[in-house]
C-alpha cells in the first residue's frame, strides 16, 4: 500500500467512524425523546388519578416494621433506590476508613 | 543401559543446552522479559488478570521451545511452524485445525480460540454484561467523543504504512490506539496473525499505563478553568430504553459494517442479558465464570505467541513505538473534541471527559474523575466520563470493522 492510499484510507476510516456514531447518536436522541414524552404523559395521567380517587379512599395506616437487632435506626431515602443507597454508604465508610456499622446515616437525597 | 550415553542424551535434550544458540539466547531474553511482565502484573498490579497469564504463557513457551532447523522441539507447548502451515495457501495443512489438534502442544490447542476469534468475542459478551450504557443514553453527545478518540488508530495506521508495514499489518498496529484488547486481538488474528504477540502485549501494557499516559495530555491540552467545570447531573434513563438500546445498536451497527458482527453482536447480547431482567443467571455467568475462563485461555495463549526467535526483532520495537503513538493521539483526539464541546456548550461540558473516549473501560473514565477532582474537589466526572468510555468501545469496534472490510 502506498502512502497516498494509506492517507485516504485513514481519513475515510476516521470519517466512517464519525458518521456511524453520529447516526447512532441521532437514533439515541430520537429514542430518548420518545421515552421522555411517554414518561411525561404517564406522569400527567398519574397526577390526574389521585384527584379522582382521593374522596373515595380512606387513608391507609402504615405499620412500621420493627427495627432489626443492632440496627442504628432507619434511613430516609429521597429518590434513591436501595441498591444505590447501599453503594453510597459503602463508599462513605471506605472513604472515612470506618466500619459501616459504626456509622449512622440519617438520609440520602438525590441532588438535582 | 549405558549411563554415560543416557546422561549425554539428557544433557543435549535439556532446555539448558538450547540456550547455547542464537535462538536460545533470544529465548533467554524473553524469559527475562516474562519475569519483568510478571513483576508488573503482580507487584505493580498492571492489568494483572491478563498480564500475569500473558507473562506466564511467554515464560512457558520460551522454556519449552528451542528451535533447531526451523522446527520446534518435540516437547514444545506451542509450535509456530504449525501455524505457518495453517496460514500458508500452498500448504496441504492450510486452515487445517485437525493438523493442529493432532500435532500441537497444549498452547497450540488453546490458541485455536484466539485464531478463530472465539475468545475476543466471548470477552465482549462479558464486557457487554458488565457495562451500563445509561450514561451514554442520558448524554448521546458522548458518542462524538468516542469517535474522536479513534484518531490515534488511523494516525498510527498511516505512520505504520510510512514505516514500511503492509496495509494489513498497519491496520493491526493502528487498532492498539483503540485501547481495546479484545478488538486488537480480533483484528490482528484476521489481518496479521504473525504480529499478534507484540500487538497484544503493547495493547494491554498501554491500557494498564493509562493512569500514567493520559494525565500529561489532559493537563497539557486543557486550562485550569476548563478542568474545574462541574457538569450537571444526567437525566434518568428508563429500563425500557436500556433494553431497547442493545437491540438498536446491534441492528444498526452490524447493518452498517457487517464485519463488526462478532464483536458488536456479543457486546450487545451480553448487555441485553444484563438489562432485560429475565436472564440474570446468564448475565451472572458471562460476567463472572465465563469471563474468567476465557481470560485464563486468552492470556496464556497470547503469551504463547511470544517465541523469542520471532518476537525479538526491530518490527516489535516499531510496533511498541507506534502503539504508544496511537494511544497518545487517541487521547489527544478525545480531548480536542472535548474542548470543542466545552466551547459550543458555553462551558457546560468538562473537556476532561474527552480522554475517556479511548475504550479502556472503566480505567479511562476513572482517570478523568481523578484529574477533575484534582482541579476541583467538588467535581464528580465519573458518570459523565463513562458515556464517552462506552462509546469508545463501540467506536473502536466500528474502526476495526472498517479496517477489516478494507483489508480482508
Amino acid at each position: 500500500m502506498n502512502i497516498g492510499d494509506a492517507a485516504i484510507t485513514a481519513v475515510f476510516g476516521y470519517a466512517v467512524v464519525f458518521v456511524g456514531l453520529l447516526i447512532l447518536m441521532a437514533v439515541i436522541y430520537c429514542m430518548g425523546a420518545f421515552f421522555k414524552s411517554r414518561e411525561a404523559k404517564f406522569a400527567d395521567e398519574k397526577d390526574d388519578t389521585p384527584a379522582q380517587t382521593e374522596v373515595k379512599t380512606e387513608p391507609v395506616q402504615k405499620t412500621e416494621k420493627p427495627v432489626a437487632k443492632g440496627s442504628a435506626g432507619r434511613i430516609k431515602l429521597y429518590d434513591v433506590p436501595d441498591k444505590e443507597a447501599a453503594m453510597i454508604m459503602a463508599i462513605v465508610a471506605d472513604t472515612m476508613k470506618k466500619p459501616i456499622n459504626e456509622l449512622h446515616f440519617i438520609s440520602i437525597k438525590e441532588v438535582k | 543401559m549405558d549411563i554415560l550415553e543416557t546422561l549425554k542424551t539428557l544433557a543435549s535434550e535439556s532446555g539448558f543446552a538450547g540456550f547455547f544458540s542464537i535462538d536460545g539466547l533470544k529465548n533467554l531474553v524473553m524469559i527475562l522479559i516474562s519475569f519483568f511482565l510478571l513483576y508488573l502484573g503482580i507487584k505493580r498490579k498492571f492489568e494483572p488478570l491478563l498480564l500475569v497469564g500473558i507473562a506466564f504463557g511467554c515464560l512457558l513457551v520460551n522454556v519449552s521451545n528451542f528451535f533447531s532447523g526451523g522446527e520446534s522441539s518435540a516437547e514444545a507447548l506451542y509450535h509456530p511452524e504449525l501455524w505457518d502451515a495453517f496460514l500458508d495457501h500452498d500448504s496441504e495443512f492450510y486452515h487445517s485445525y485437525g493438523h493442529i489438534m493432532a500435532n500441537g502442544g497444549l498452547l497450540d490447542i488453546l490458541y485455536i480460540g484466539v485464531k478463530s476469534g472465539l475468545y475476543p468475542s466471548l470477552i465482549f459478551l462479558g464486557v457487554g454484561a458488565m457495562t451500563d450504557f445509561a450514561p451514554l443514553l442520558a448524554n448521546p453527545k458522548s458518542l462524538l467523543l468516542g469517535a474522536a478518540a479513534q484518531m490515534g488508530v488511523f494516525l498510527a495506521f498511516f505512520g505504520a504504512v510510512c514505516l514500511g508495514f503492509t496495509g494489513e499489518e498497519a491496520a493491526s498496529i493502528g487498532i492498539i490506539g483503540g485501547a481495546d484488547g479484545p478488538t486488537a486481538i480480533f483484528l490482528t488474528t484476521r489481518l496479521a496473525p504473525h504480529l499478534l504477540g507484540p500487538i497484544a502485549i503493547a495493547a494491554y501494557s498501554y491500557m494498564a499505563l493509562i493512569p500514567m499516559i493520559q494525565p500529561f495530555f489532559m493537563n497539557l491540552l486543557t486550562t485550569e478553568k476548563e478542568r474545574k467545570v462541574v457538569m450537571t447531573q444526567n437525566r434518568k434513563v428508563s429500563k425500557t430504553e436500556k433494553i431497547i438500546f442493545p437491540i438498536v445498536v446491534a441492528v444498526f451497527v452490524i447493518l452498517l459494517l457487517p464485519s463488526t458482527a462478532p464483536l458488536i453482536g456479543c457486546l450487545m447480547l451480553g448487555n441485553l442479558w444484563k438489562e432485560c431482567g429475565v436472564t440474570e443467571r446468564l448475565s451472572d455467568t458471562v460476567q463472572n465464570a465465563l469471563m474468567n475462563i476465557v481470560t485464563v485461555f486468552l492470556g496464556i495463549s497470547v503469551g504463547a505467541t511470544t517465541v523469542g526467535s520471532r518476537f525479538l526483532n526491530l518490527q516489535t520495537v516499531g510496533i511498541i513505538v507506534l502503539g504508544l503513538t496511537a494511544f497518545c493521539f487517541s487521547t489527544i483526539g478525545g480531548l480536542l473534541v472535548g474542548k470543542l464541546m466545552y466551547k459550543l456548550s458555553g462551558g457546560k461540558i468538562n473537556p476532561l471527559i474527552g480522554s475517556a473516549g479511548v475504550s479502556a473501560v472503566p480505567m479511562a473514565a476513572r482517570v478523568s474523575q481523578i484529574e477533575g477532582q484534582k482541579a476541583n474537589p467538588k467535581n464528580f466526572l465519573l458518570m459523565h466520563a463513562m458515556g464517552p468510555n462506552v462509546a469508545g468501545v463501540i467506536g473502536s469496534a466500528i474502526a476495526a470493522g472498517f479496517l477489516l472490510a478494507v483489508f480482508k
